[in-house]
């Protein structure tokens, strides 16, 4: 790999401990996929929390501030397993709760923005065409990509972190022309309203093409779909796929037509993806038999205007006695939603509003799952309805308004 | 599934990380995620109806066709890893940059890419070698 002379100095160890060795693991990395340089970062978005990182990555992180590492670009915090003001409620750990709080402040002497969001695509940054950032949680690095056009691969907590001690990232993957352009096509016959039904697709095209490197070009899109509807398409082709970019054409910056979506080539592949489809993913879902009793929105992190559907929906419901109505989103929404009024519609009902966190990665998940006698999770997100298998809950996907109907009533009919 | 048996010939990958190893193989059907699919305090895959559900990782050569989303395996490789039941080797078909970056941080080895199908010629409980410097990956013994 072709080093620049502040590099072969970084890797002398010219610029302390922390950058030599954050160095020396994306030269590892790269050189794993060919890059033959690394290019310049202007934006760091990372995940690190004690429920992914256990106390092995907490005791990196110290030993880390130890060595003085610094973040030379803004750095950013994904969603992370605690809301402090409920651990009790939650029934969570408090040891695990003062490493979390002992591991923020290790990121905070970082110079890490702990601002602990999965949406920060839709609330704290966005870059522009070409920019070259390194982003840690699938759907904002597929977001990233696919919508703005920016630059990303998948950051993992620790290489993320290594971007922004060192402020570059090696260039392969979709920092290369190559690699962003499509190489098949899902041609749309489907309606697609509800934020659920885009989900739907990311996993019907996502599940069938399992690889970083497929890049799907949706074509014959009705209508331009909102923000957030391209939020759950990304974050489910990243959930089921781990496909890191898409093209919409029309839509998204590098398809103004199908062809340049293409560079010019053709589809390897077209699929249709119809209503029936769509409703056959449903249809997949089923409660056996088990009771109803868990509702979530979560898996991104709701926007304020998702916060503002739900308070509508449940305006003047209540939530079933027995059942629970989690939201999860960022601190920045919750007040936003706060001042509006969404907050206090949600909680009047008796939904729980988590500020911060991700549903699926909450400490003690499991142990939750048992003391709620909880078996089935219903949400909208089909993201969620993928990841949180491995806790051994039965998910069900099904639209925002079914979700709340069976949150009120505890039935799906 | 059953393995072709008789003398294995080298398996050359496209891509490779890490120490030469050599271990049990575990080989999986299905794509694998540290965070969707396993449990890591027991390292037993926990996801019902996985392909590899119940069976354990520690020390395996855990040979998947590919890799599944999940940015947070970066901590999760090196979770396991210092908790004892990491696997030897990850050889994936395909796989993203959060399993290699995982792999790397926590100094598993780990591949990408074969020229033949591996699954012709390993099965589980096979011993397999491999060697990243050389890109390659055998079977050195049929499972008893």
């Amino acid at each position: 790999m072709r080093l620049s002379p502040d590099e072969r100095k970084m890797l002398r160890g010219d610029k302390g401990a922390a950058a030599k060795e954050a160095l020396e693991l994306q030269i590892a990395v790269g050189k794993f996929f060919g890059a033959r340089r690394l290019v310049p970062v202007t934006n760091v978005h990372m995940m690190g929390d004690i429920e992914v990182m256990g106390d092995s990555g907490k005791a990196f992180l110290e030993r880390m501030t130890r060595l003085n590492a610094r973040c030379v670009v803004t750095t950013t915090t994904n969603a992370r397993c605690i809301d402090f003001d409920y651990v009790a409620k939650l029934r969570q750990d408090p040891r695990e709760a003062e490493k979390e709080k002992q591991l923020i402040a290790y990121l905070r002497r970082m110079d890490v923005v702990t601002a602990d969001t999965c949406i920060n695509y839709q609330t704290l940054y966005q870059p522009h065409q070409g920019e070259h950032v390194a982003w840690g949680d699938t759907g904002t690095v597929i977001y990233a990509n696919s919508v703005f056009g920016a630059r990303s691969n998948f950051e993992a907590g620790p290489a993320a972190l290594a971007a922004g001690i060192t402020g570059r990232v090696p260039e392969y993957g979709f920092h290369l022309d190559r690699h962003r352009r499509g190489n098949f096509q899902v041609d749309l016959k489907a309606d697609l309203g509800d934020l659920a039904d885009w989900g739907a697709l990311g996993k019907l095209v996502g599940e069938s093409h399992q690889n970083y490197f497929a890049v799907p070009v949706f074509s014959g899109v009705k209508r331009g779909p909102s923000a957030d509807q391209l939020k759950h398409l990304g974050a489910s082709l990243a959930s089921y796929g781990s496909m890191g970019m898409f093209h919409m054409v029309g839509v998204t910056p590098e398809a103004p037509t199908l062809k340049a979506a293409f560079g010019g080539a053709r589809p390897k592949e077209v699929l249709t993806v119809t209503n029936r489809d769509i409703e056959r993913v449903y249809a997949g879902y089923s409660a056996k038999g088990n009771p109803l009793n868990l509702v979530v929105f979560s898996g991104p992190q709701q926007s304020l205007f998702e916060m503002k559907t739900l308070a509508s929906l449940l305006d003047g419901k209540k939530v079933k006695a027995g059942s629970h109505l989690f939201v999860t989103t960022s601190n920045g929404v919750k007040s936003a939603a706060r001042q509006l009024g969404y907050l206090q519609s949600i909680e009047a009902a008796g939904g729980i509003v988590l500020e911060g966190v991700c549903f699926y990665i909450l400490q003690n998940i499991a142990q939750m799952r048992t003391q709620n006698a909880w078996s089935n999770l219903v949400t909208n997100s089909a993201k969620l309805a993928n990841i949180i298998g491995a806790h051994k809950f039965n998910t069900l996907l099904r639209r925002t308004a079914d979700c709340v109907r069976i949150a009120v009533t505890g039935e799906e009919r | 599934m059953s393995a072709t048996r008789g003398r294995a010939p080298l398996i050359k990958v496209k891509r490779a990380y890490g120490d030469v190893v050599e271990g049990v193989a575990l080989v999986s059907r299905e794509g694998f995620s540290p965070r969707y699919d396993l449990d890591r305090w027991s390292g037993l895959i926990s996801r019902p109806g996985h392909a590899l559900e119940g069976h354990s990782l520690k020390d395996k050569i855990l040979i998947m066709p590919s890799a599944k989303g999940g940015i947070a395996a970066g901590w999760a490789f090196y979770d396991i890893k210092h908790k004892g039941i990491a696997p030897k080797a990850f050889v994936f078909g395909v796989t993203n940059p959060v399993m290699v970056q995982g792999a790397v941080f926590a100094g598993i080895t780990i591949t990408e890419g074969w020229s033949r199908d591996p699954y012709r010629w390993i099965e589980t409980g096979d011993i397999v070698r491999v060697d990243p410097k050389r890109k390659t990956i055998q079977r050195v013994q049929s499972r008893p």
